[in-house]
């Protein structure tokens, strides 16, 4: 009986398309002027798709990140999930941090629980077989009892995936999530995350700032431009998987989006 | 080990040279008594009056009575005070009304409260509790709205993309994450109820039992100097025995899951 709402639970993988229809967004800085932060952005990210959010600083791509997450709300326009017009946090979009985010009162296993405990359809002992599979995922099962400031900065993103899989959510946010990590862990969790896409089919939305990053992990990258924020340019990314971040093609395709990420950079100075 | 024996050949050391300075050697023949044993008493005198006492069940029932006014005041004082410090710092307007009345409590020594309790509530256990509260309540409460305020607030953004409800983020995310402040408060509150407890005991004698430092009070009234030495060895005893008890097992807890500074 146990085994088979484990199973249910585990392979079910529900997935969402996502639309977000002419969203603006201003900020008030702190002498007074108004930065626009998004400028009527617009854009469909189907079912299953794994897209890259690229763009400098203060191009909104992390703000748009926060809307859809539903800590942010939009001024004008909307974020919808089939349809759904996003009100608020839910459990159907979970979201990771730069910063790794665990809770340190917790081990790794209690980190990895506390997202399954707001489901109400398990109980604890299913909730510990789940959470236990998800760090199998992530490779870390052997640290379930460990502390989190035991782990290194690579393990502890690996135990913020697992949480975030967890509760096995149809979409997943991903806030530069490797960028505070060092390149060789980095390389390490292309592949881990990849292999992930590929086994929970999740909509995933990746912000970067790197260009490298985007092309390596997504089907689809976006560009944004700052001042105000804006989407500037859709590549799709055919290159087969799992992707090598030092493979050839690969550089020249984000060698060809960062000419046209200079391009309006060297625009807007003119 | 070799710490160990440091630490307590040290205090050897200081018995032997309060031994000394008080006739207790003279049977080895030293023997420099330079105050009379009602300023000095010896060692032996001392340990007499503890041994006795101890004995006769008079200093057991004494800790037994302070004991329970302690904890009494000092629950009350963290049961008002921790959710007190949690409002406070969720509330800019009791942050700066109660905070503010908070911090300038706090800066009144404990012991200032007793000639307010004696008044109102004259010689009774209210007035021994009504100062222990006033001495760990503020401290706690401080401490509490301290730590909450610097709880990253990422924290709460990861709980609310998970869906946790603001309720559930206050209880099972802000409270444990800022655990270390309001551990560290508990435990001021904790030296600051202990001391104004025994301000209190001293100034207020109360029919209903004779704590530990009423009988240092009367061991001064008496004349009785090895009372007064001894009572205060007890005393030493209590503090430490709580803090060993009570707070160091919670406290390396802490710092395993957190990982912060180790011995």
């Amino acid at each position: 009986m146990i085994q088979e709402k484990l199973h249910e639970e585990i392979h079910n993988f529900p997935t969402a398309k996502l639309s977000v229809e002419h969203v603006c967004k201003d900020f008030v800085t702190n002498n007074g002027t108004v930065v626009r932060a998004l400028d009527d952005v617009s854009l469909t990210i189907n079912e299953g798709e794994f897209v890259c959010f690229v763009g400098p600083s203060g191009c909104g791509k992390s703000t748009l990140l926060n809307i859809i997450a539903g800590l942010e709300k939009p001024d004008s326009g909307m974020a919808l999930i089939d349809g759904t017009p996003i009100t608020g946090p839910g459990r159907d979009r979970m979201m990771m941090f730069q910063e790794h985010a665990l809770f340190p009162w917790l081990d790794v296993i209690g980190n990895v629980m506390f997202g399954l405990k707001q489901k109400p359809n398990l109980n604890n002992k299913e909730r510990l077989e789940v959470a236990k599979y998800y760090l199998y995922l992530v490779k870390m099962d052997r640290f379930a009892h460990a502390n989190i400031h035991e782990l290194s900065g690579g393990m502890r993103q690996r135990v913020a995936l697992a949480r975030s899989l967890a509760p096995n959510p149809k979409i997943l946010l991903m806030d530069e999530p490797f960028s505070a990590l060092d390149a060789m862990t980095r390389e390490r969790l292309y592949g881990d995350i990849q292999d992930v896409w590929e086994k929970r089919r999740k909509t995933i939305i990746f912000v970067t700032h790197n260009v490298r990053e985007a092309v390596c992990l997504g089907s689809r990258v976006v560009l944004f431009s700052p001042h105000p924020g804006r989407v500037r340019e859709e590549f799709p990314v055919h290159l087969p998987r799992p992707r090598n971040i030092n493979n050839h093609d690969l550089a020249d395709l984000s060698q060809e989006i960062t000419s046209a990420l200079k391009g309006y950079t060297a625009a807007e100075s003119d | 080990m070799k710490r160990i024996l440091i630490t307590l050949s040290f205090f050897l050391l200081l018995i032997f040279i309060w031994a000394a300075l008080t006739g207790d050697l003279a049977f080895i023949g030293v023997d420099i008594s330079l105050w009379s044993p009602y300023v000095l008493p010896p060692p032996s005198t001392v340990g007499h009056y503890l041994w006795d006492n101890t004995l006769n069940g008079k200093i057991p029932l004494s800790m037994l009575i302070t004991l329970r006014r302690l904890l009494i005041g000092y629950a009350i004082g963290l049961v008002i005070g921790v959710p007190l410090g949690m409002v406070s710092a969720r509330f800019r307007c009791i942050n700066d009304t109660l905070g503010m009345l908070a911090l300038g409590l706090q800066a009144l020594p404990s012991v200032c409260w007793v000639p307010l309790a004696c008044i109102w509530f004259g010689q009774t256990e209210v007035a021994l509790l009504f100062v222990v509260i006033m001495g760990t309540l503020w401290s706690v409460l401080l401490s509490t709205q301290n730590g909450m305020k610097n709880v990253p607030p990422i924290y709460a953004r990861a709980a609310r993309t998970m869906g946790s409800s603001p309720i559930h983020t206050l209880v099972f995310v802000t409270l444990p994450a800022s655990a270390p402040f309001v551990v560290s408060g508990m435990k001021q509150g904790w030296a600051f109820a202990w001391r104004s407890l025994m301000a209190a005991e001293i100034y207020v004698s109360v029919i209903s039992g004779f704590g530990i430092g009423q009988y240092l009070h009367y061991g001064r009234e008496l004349q009785r100097m090895y009372q007064v030495i001894g009572i205060m060895f007890i005393i030493i005893l209590v503090g430490l025995l709580a803090d060993k008890i009570l707070f160091s097992p919670l406290e390396s807890w802490l710092h395993r899951r957190w990982g912060t500074g180790k011995d």
